[in-house]
């Protein structure tokens, strides 16, 4: 499967901002990046499963909620304790104002 | 390099010694037998899932890949700082050249007689082991103290189904640290759980004969249980570093960089008392996961000779039931607050000083709902900021707006 899923609007996050996406039983979380970009990763901190989308986004940076690991939304990176499995990333479009994720 | 005491605190700087390029020995001394593991889960986790699995920091296998060597089940006895020797209780010894003291705290003792195989506390995997085969539905479980530990303990015995009450001598729940508004909303969910919260009340005698406990509080009421948890604070471990003519004031006194009066000698995590930058170098000492962790990290870069000053401020978190509670900086240093109410009953409450410095934050609410505004609360904190009251206050300002003002 390689299908392109609607997310959301693109106004519905702000500019260094994250929002949650769920699908097919899987949860998402959608970025814009201060350089008005959009990223999508996997949706739950790799290490206790939180929902990313509670966290501080800054710069190119996620913050997980609950103990402040760190990834780079970019590229998945995991950048230091306590985090060190990396996040799975998806391709992301803006299309008609919609932002699309490739999930799959 | 050698560090005594294999929690989050020693673990992390072991791992951090390698990932600055250090390339001497390495090791870490643990006096349990198993390897580096994260404590908040013991109260939580541990108890309510289905097996109880330890969440290892490293496992063997990373230990070796990074040519750390971890000696498990053996505590230090003494420390010869002259000869730079650390005694184990296997009778070995190990040489230093740099040693980093991270023996984190145990359990206070309740001071009183009567106490027995009923009356436990909850500090390591193996204790957690062992309350948790109590917890079940028709055992009835007395939790004395109400601080973070019991509570957390108090809402994973809920959830298993035991009988549960809370003891607390204090007025309230969690007096050290918490606003009352915060620790009624939690005193609250306790309630509506089905705990029995009693508070204000001493305790003046305990019978444990092996098979239940009763205790009796001030106004004679006995309360019966199976089993008796025992949760009244934590006092650090200073006793290696004091035999070793090292000063202690509440833990063992570090400067800003970790280092001991010896500069060959740091303490990191629980068992230290350090000056905290934020406050003007007031001398504190914090028992908080975030805390263990990023000393242990800054000590073994001190080790290495970075003299980087520790500038964190203090951060840490509860989870019970639904509620998550999270709180940066010391609330004392406040001396009004500032509520900013969130959505699905979520709160703030800033804490400011009578300059109008933000000098902490206490939230709760559902899931992790303060989560993002305590993060950028503490970075205010940080930062030294004076935001406008008002816009603490208002929902529709954005804290992160306040950040680049």
């Amino acid at each position: 499967m390689s299908d392109w899923v609607e997310a959301c609007a693109a106004g519905d996050i702000d500019e260094e901002d994250v929002m949650r996406f769920d699908h097919a039983g899987r949860t998402y979380a959608i970025y814009r990046s201060p350089e008005d970009e959009y990223y999508a990763t996997d949706g739950l901190c790799s290490h206790e499963k939180v929902h990313l989308a509670d966290g501080l986004v800054m710069d190119d940076i996620i913050e997980c909620p609950k103990h402040n690991g760190r990834f780079n939304y970019k590229t998945g990176d995991a950048r230091g304790a306590p985090v060190c499995v990396n996040l799975k990333t998806y391709p992301v479009k803006v299309d008609a104002g919609k932002v699309l994720i490739q999930l799959g | 390099m050698v560090i005594i005491g294999a929690g989050e605190c020693g673990g992390r700087a072991v791992l951090t010694l390698r990932d600055l390029g250090h390339e001497g020995p390495v090791t870490l001394v643990g006096d349990e037998p198993h390897l580096p593991y994260e404590r908040p889960p013991l109260s939580k986790e541990a108890m309510t899932s289905e097996a109880p699995l330890i969440k290892a920091i490293a496992s063997d296998k990373l230990l070796a890949e990074r040519s750390i060597r971890h000696i498990h089940s053996v505590r230090a006895v003494a420390i010869d700082r002259a000869a730079h020797l650390v005694r184990l209780s296997d009778g070995s010894s190990l040489g230093y050249g740099k040693l980093l003291l991270a023996t984190g705290s145990v359990p206070r003792k309740l001071p009183m007689p009567g106490l027995g195989g009923r009356c436990v506390y909850l500090r390591t995997f193996n204790d957690a082991l062992a309350i948790r085969a109590h917890l079940k539905p028709e055992n009835r479980v007395a939790i004395i103290g109400g601080g973070f530990i019991g509570l957390e303990l108090a809402a994973s015995a809920r959830k298993l189904g035991a009988t549960v009450t809370v003891l607390e001598a204090q007025p309230r729940i969690l007096m050290r640290g918490v606003p009352a508004e915060v620790a009624e909303i939690i005193h609250k969910a306790h309630q509506a759980e089905g705990v029995k919260v009693l508070t204000g009340q001493g305790i003046t005698a305990i019978a444990d004969d092996g098979t239940q406990v009763r205790i009796t509080l001030a106004d004679r009421q006995d309360i019966v249980a199976d089993l008796a948890v025992i949760g009244i604070g934590a006092v650090p471990v200073t006793a290696l570093a004091a035999e070793a003519g090292l000063a202690i004031d509440n833990g063992i006194a570090v400067d800003e960089n970790l280092c001991t009066a010896d500069p060959d000698v740091f303490a990191a995590g629980d068992c230290c008392s350090f000056p905290l930058a934020v406050y003007g170098g007031r001398r504190v000492r914090l028992e908080a996961w975030r805390n263990a962790q990023e000393q242990g990290a800054l000590a073994a870069k001190n080790m290495l000779g970075a003299k980087e000053a520790h500038a964190a401020v203090p951060w840490f978190w509860s989870d019970q039931y639904g509620l998550t509670l999270q709180i940066a900086g010391l609330s004392d240093e406040g001396r009004s607050t500032v509520r900013r109410d969130l959505y699905d009953g979520a709160f703030i409450l800033f804490h400011l000083a009578e300059d109008g410095r933000l000098v902490a934050a206490s939230g709760i609410g559902p899931g992790n709902a303060v989560a993002r505004d305590i993060r950028l609360a503490e970075m205010l904190i940080a930062k030294r900021a004076t935001p406008a009251p008002e816009a603490l206050g208002s929902q529709s300002v954005k804290l992160k707006s306040l950040l680049a003002a």
